[in-house]
C-alpha cells in the first residue's frame, strides 16, 4: 500500500482571511526519503500551508493524507500525533528550560508518574551523536547558539518519530558553515526515508539540497519540477511571473568626503577595536559569519548599547552619543535586523509606527500634526510601494516586505545622512528586494552614507562598493573594490 | 474589519448605556412630585374641591423640597383669597400642635394640604377622631407617577459625586497600563494625601480660620509630594529595572505607613468648612465642582494620548519598548513621566476626598488601586499595553459605579455586590479577548 501512495499528498486546500485568499486549491505531493522545496515570494501562501499542516490553522476545504490515510489536523498535537514535526523560523523552544527539557516537552517519558531524566538524557544524547553534534545537554536554550537551537528542534522532531519534517528558512540565521552542517543532517534524514519540506529564499541552498521544487504564487501552484530540469531563471519566473533579467541593478557610484568615521569601538568581546569609514554616496557592507559581531557594531554606533571604548565622528566631529536619541538628533538612522521585535510596534497603526522617529520635525507645541503627517505617509506609499488598505492598519497585518518598506518609510522620513541597514531584505521575497536594492542605490546617489550588514554574498558582492569583513568582533579585512571580489575572497577573511 | 474596530470604541459605551437602561427598569417605582411642581398640583385639586375660599392648614416635613412646597403653596392660597389658619412644617408634633391651636380658636377646617410623607402620619389620618371639632376637613396631597429611581437626578449626581476620587485616579493609572505597567500605589498615595492636606492645613495654614490661599497650597504641597513619590517609583523601574509590581507594591506599603505615621491613627478635622467647596459644592451649571474638574481633567488627558508626541510616545512604549528606543523615543523620561502623573493623580484624588468628608484620615483609599485597575480593564484598556484610550476608562469607572449604585437602590447586599463586581471584571475582560479573536480572525494575511 505504502509503496504506491506518497507519504504526504495535500490536494485542493484553500483558505481565506477577510480580504485575502491566501491559498486557492493548493496541492503538494512529498515521498518518503525526497527533499521537496517549497519556493515563492512572500504572500504566496507558503507560511499559510505549513501552519495548516502543522495543525495551527484550519483549511476551508481540501485534504490531507498521510500514507494514502485521510487526516484531519485540528490541533498541534494532533499533527504531531500524525508524524509531522514544523520547524518554525521563530524556533519553538521554551528559552529557561535545557535542550533535554526542550526535547521531550509535551512527550516527556514517565515511570510512575515521574520524568524518567536519566532515560531522557541518555535518549537526547543518542539523538545529538546521531545528528553528529555536541550541544551542552544542561544549558539552558538561551544560552545555545541559533544553529544549535535548530539542531534541538531537529532532534525534537526525531524523538517524536516524525515521518515528516517541514523546516521554515532554516538556513536564514545560520552560516554558510552551518548550513553545510545541516545539509549533511538531512542527507541523513533522507536517507532515512524521511521526507523533508524545505523553505527557503535561497536559490542556492535549493539546488544544493532539494530533489524536487515546488513554487506557489499569490495561493497558487504555479510549476514543479525535479531539479535536474529546471533553471534559476525559470524558478524566479515562477516565483513572479516574469523573468528578473539582474538580481542587482545597476548603479554608477559617485563616492565624496568621509562622512561617518568610527575608530577604536569596543563593548566586551563582541567587539573589538573595529574602526572604519563610510564616505558620501558610498555603500559599506559589513559581512562575515552570524556571530561576527556585524549587528553588534552597528547598535553601538547608534546607542542602542553603551561603548566601552571608541569614537565616532561625524564629517571630523566628535560625536557624544550615548542613546539612540543622540544617534537620530546627530543624523544616524538604523534599520534593525529584526523588524518584528526591535522595527515595529505591530499591535499598532502604520502611521503610528511611520510617525514615531519623525514626531519631533511632525509636531508643533508637543502636539502631533496629523496632516503632515498623513501628507508625509501617503508620499512614501506612493514612492516605496506598499500594499495597504488605509494607514490606520495594523502593522501586524502587513506582509513582511510590506512591514519591511514601513520600516524603511520611517527612516527615510527622518532624512538621515547616515543610514545603518542590519539585513535589510532578511525573509523578503525576490521582487520585493529588488525594489530595496534600487532604494539603497537611489540613497547612495544623493550622497548619503551608507552601511549594510548582510549575509548573503551574492548581495554583498551585487550592492557594495567597499566591504568590510568581520570575524569574532574584530575587523579581518577590507576589500576596497568589491566589484571585482569573490566569495572566495570573503570567506577567507571571515574565517580567519 | 469596520465592525470589530468599532466594538472596540464604542463597545463599553454601548455596555454602560444598556447597563443604565437595565437599572432604569429594575428601579421604576412610584414617585411622587415635590417642591413648586407638587404645590400646583394640589392647588389645583384644592381648587376643584372647596370652591372659592376654603380654610387651610399646610403639613409639610423636613425632606428637601417641603419648604418651597409650603411657601409656593401659603402664598398662592393666599392670592386665590383662601385662608391659610397654619403652616405645620417639621415633626408630626408641629402639626398636632397646630390643629390643636385651630381648635381651640373655635375655627373649622377644610382642607389639609400634606406632601406624600405628612400624609401617613397619625395625626392626619386620624383627625376625625383625635378633633371632631374641626369638622370633615379632606386631605390633599400631590400626584405620584412612575419614574425609575436610578434616573433621578439627585441619584444620577450623587453616582457622578461618588465617582470622582476614582476617575481622577484612573486617568493616571491608564496612562501607566498603556505603558506596560502598572501602580498599586495610588490607594495609599490618596490616604497619604488627605493626610497630608489636612496636616498642612492644621499646622501651617491656620486651622480652622485657614484662608483660602492657605488652603490651596496646602492641597498644591501635598499633590506635589505624591508626586515626588512617583518619581522615585519612577527612577526604581527605569534606571534599575525593577518590576513596576513590586516597586508600586512596596510604595503602597510605605505610603500607607506614612499616612498612619503622619496622622497618628487618628482623623484629622481641624479644617474650615470652606474647605468643602471642591468636594461638595456645585458653582457651575447644577453640577458639583469636583465632577466638572473630573471632565475638565479627562478631556485633557485625552487630548494629551491623542494628540501629543507624548501621548504617542506613551503608547509606543507599551507596545514596543526596543522598537520606540530605537525610533528615538526617550523611553526612561517616558515612563518616568508616567509614574509621577500617576502620583499626582492619586494625590489630587487624595485631596478631593479630604474635601469631600472635611477630614483627613489614613483609612481614605483603602483597595482604590483594585478598584480603578478594574474600571482601567472594565473601560478597554489591555494590561500588556500600548492599547487603551481616556474615554474608554471613564466610561469603565461609570460602568462600576452604576452597577453597584443600581445594586445599592435594589438592597443587594454588600456580599453579593462584591461577587458581582468580580463577575463584571472577568465579564469585561472575556469581551476584550474575545474581540481581540474576532479581530485577527477577521484581518490577518
Amino acid at each position: 500500500m505504502s509503496n504506491c501512495s506518497p507519504l504526504l499528498e495535500m490536494r485542493g486546500v484553500v483558505k481565506s482571511f477577510p480580504g485575502v485568499r491566501a491559498l486557492r486549491g493548493v496541492s503538494l505531493r512529498l515521498q518518503a526519503g525526497e527533499v521537496l522545496a517549497l519556493l515563492g515570494e512572500n504572500g504566496a501562501g507558503k507560511s499559510t500551508l505549513i501552519k495548516i499542516l502543522g495543525g495551527a490553522q484550519r483549511a476551508e476545504a481540501g485534504s490531507i493524507a498521510i500514507n494514502g490515510r485521510e487526516a484531519a489536523f485540528h490541533s498541534p498535537q494532533e499533527s504531531r500525533r500524525g508524524g509531522v514535526a514544523v520547524i518554525y523560523q521563530e524556533f519553538n523552544l521554551v528559552p529557561g528550560l535545557t535542550a533535554v527539557e526542550n526535547i521531550f516537552l509535551g512527550q516527556e517519558l514517565t515511570r510512575w508518574g515521574f520524568v524518567a531524566r536519566k532515560q531522557e538524557r541518555r535518549l537526547a544524547a543518542d539523538l545529538f551523536e546521531r545528528l553528529g553534534v555536541e550541544i551542552d545537554l544542561d544549558a539552558p536554550c538561551r544560552q545555545l547558539s541559533t544553529a544549535q537551537q535548530q539542531l534541538v528542534e531537529i532532534a525534537k522532531a526525531l524523538a517524536f518519530d516524525a515521518r515528516i519534517i517541514v523546516m521554515d528558512e532554516p538556513s536564514a540565521a545560520l552560516t554558510s558553515h552551518e548550513v553545510d552542517r545541516l545539509f549533511e543532517i538531512i542527507r541523513d534524514l533522507k536517507s532515512r526515508g524521511v521526507g523533508v519540506l524545505y523553505i527557503s529564499h535561497r536559490l542556492d541552498e535549493v539546488f544544493a539540497i532539494a530533489d524536487r521544487v515546488t513554487v506557489l504564487r499569490d495561493g497558487c501552484n504555479t510549476g514543479e519540477q525535479i531539479i535536474e530540469k529546471i533553471t534559476r531563471n525559470q524558478i524566479i519566473g515562477w516565483m513572479v511571473g516574469r523573468e528578473l533579467k539582474d538580481e542587482f541593478p545597476q548603479r554608477q557610484s559617485k563616492i565624496g568626503a568621509p562622512k561617518l568615521e568610527v575608530s577604536g569601538l569596543r563593548r566586551g568581546r563582541a567587539v573589538r577595536d573595529v574602526s572604519f569609514t563610510v564616505r558620501c554616496g558610498e555603500i559599506l557592507a559589513l559581512t562575515g559569519l552570524v556571530g561576527a559581531g556585524r549587528t553588534e557594531t552597528v547598535r553601538l554606533i547608534f546607542g542602542a548599547d553603551q561603548r566601552q571604548a571608541g569614537e565616532i565622528r561625524i564629517d571630523g566631529n566628535v560625536l557624544s552619543i550615548r542613546s539612540p536619541c543622540d544617534a537620530i538628533s546627530a543624523g544616524i538612522g538604523l534599520l534593525t535586523e529584526d523588524r518584528k521585535l526591535q522595527g515595529l510596534a505591530l499591535g499598532h497603526s502604520i502611521r503610528d509606527n511611520f510617525g514615531l522617529p519623525n514626531l519631533t520635525w511632525l509636531s508643533r507645541c508637543g502636539f502631533v500634526q496629523l496632516c503632515r503627517e498623513r501628507d508625509s505617509l501617503s508620499n512614501y506609499v506612493k514612492k516605496l510601494q506598499i500594499k495597504l488598505q488605509n494607514q490606520e492598519q495594523l502593522a501586524v497585518h502587513l506582509s513582511g516586505g510590506n512591514q519591511q518598506k514601513v520600516v524603511l518609510a520611517k527612516w527615510l522620513a527622518r532624512n538621515c545622512d547616515v543610514l545603518l541597514f542590519d539585513e535589510p531584505t532578511r525573509g523578503i521575497d525576490v521582487g520585493a528586494k529588488y525594489e530595496i536594492y534600487l532604494l539603497l542605490n537611489e540613497l547612495a546617489a544623493a550622497g548619503k552614507a551608507l552601511v549594510m550588514i548582510s549575509s548573503e554574498l551574492p548581495e554583498v558582492l551585487g550592492m557594495a562598493d567597499r566591504i568590510i569583513v568581520m570575524h569574532e568582533g574584530r575587523v579581518t579585512g577590507e576589500i576596497a573594490d568589491a566589484r571585482h571580489a569573490t566569495q572566495e575572497q570573503i570567506m577567507a577573511l571571515a574565517h580567519a | 474589519m469596520k465592525n470589530p474596530r468599532f466594538l472596540a470604541d464604542y463597545g463599553p459605551i454601548l455596555v454602560l448605556l444598556l447597563l443604565c437602561g437595565f437599572m432604569s427598569v429594575v428601579t421604576y417605582s412610584e414617585q411622587s412630585s415635590n417642591g413648586t411642581t407638587a404645590a400646583e398640583q394640589v392647588l389645583a385639586s384644592l381648587a376643584k374641591q372647596c370652591g372659592k375660599s376654603p380654610r387651610v392648614l399646610i403639613a409639610v416635613g423636613v425632606q428637601p423640597g417641603d419648604a418651597d412646597f409650603a411657601a409656593k403653596l401659603e402664598r398662592d392660597l393666599v392670592a386665590s383669597g383662601a385662608t391659610v389658619l397654619a403652616v405645620a412644617q417639621g415633626e408630626p408634633r408641629d402639626a398636632r400642635e397646630a390643629l390643636q391651636s385651630i381648635a381651640a380658636s373655635g375655627s373649622t377646617l377644610d382642607a389639609i394640604c400634606c406632601t406624600d410623607v405628612t400624609q401617613t402620619w397619625l395625626v392626619i389620618t386620624d383627625i376625625k377622631a383625635d378633633f371632631p371639632s374641626l369638622g370633615e376637613p379632606s386631605v390633599f396631597t400631590p400626584q405620584s407617577f412612575f419614574w425609575p429611581n436610578f434616573l433621578k437626578s439627585e441619584n444620577l449626581l450623587n453616582i457622578a459625586n461618588q465617582v470622582a476620587v476614582i476617575a481622577v485616579i484612573a486617568i493616571g493609572m491608564t496612562i501607566v497600563i498603556i505603558t506596560g505597567g502598572i501602580d498599586l500605589s495610588v490607594g495609599s498615595l490618596v490616604a497619604l494625601s488627605a493626610v497630608l492636606t489636612a496636616a498642612f492645613i492644621r499646622d501651617f495654614a491656620g486651622g480652622v480660620q485657614a484662608s483660602f490661599g492657605g488652603m490651596l497650597l496646602a492641597c498644591i504641597a501635598a499633590i506635589v509630594l505624591c508626586g515626588s513619590i512617583g518619581a522615585v517609583s519612577g527612577t526604581m523601574i527605569t534606571w534599575f529595572a525593577i518590576p513596576p509590581f513590586i516597586v508600586t507594591l512596596a510604595m503602597m506599603l510605605i505610603g500607607s505607613g506614612l499616612a498612619y505615621l503622619l496622622a497618628m491613627g487618628q482623623s484629622i478635622y481641624q479644617i474650615p468648612d470652606s474647605f468643602v467647596w471642591l468636594g461638595r459644592g456645585a458653582d457651575l451649571i447644577g453640577l458639583p465642582n469636583a465632577v466638572v474638574l473630573m471632565l475638565v481633567l479627562y478631556a485633557l488627558a485625552h487630548v494629551l494620548m491623542a494628540r501629543t508626541t507624548l501621548g504617542r510616545y506613551l503608547y509606543a512604549v507599551g507596545g514596543n519598548t526596543e522598537a520606540a528606543r530605537l525610533s528615538g523615543v526617550p523611553v526612561k523620561r517616558v515612563l518616568l513621566f508616567a509614574y509621577i502623573a500617576s502620583a499626582l493623580f492619586a494625590g489630587l484624588g487624595g485631596v478631593i476626598m479630604a474635601s469631600q468628608l472635611k477630614s483627613g484620615s489614613a483609612t481614605y483609599g483603602t483597595m482604590y488601586e483594585l478598584y480603578v485597575i478594574a474600571a482601567v480593564v472594565v473601560g478597554g484598556t489591555s494590561l500588556s499595553g500600548g492599547e487603551g484610550r481616556m474615554l474608554g476608562t471613564l466610561t469603565g469607572v461609570f460602568t462600576i459605579a452604576v452597577i453597584q449604585n443600581g445594586m445599592n437602590l435594589t438592597n443587594v447586599e454588600s456580599y453579593t455586590q462584591k461577587v458581582v463586581l468580580g463577575l463584571v471584571i472577568l465579564g469585561a475582560v472575556l469581551f476584550d479577548k474575545v474581540r481581540q479573536r474576532v479581530t485577527t480572525f477577521t484581518s490577518s494575511g
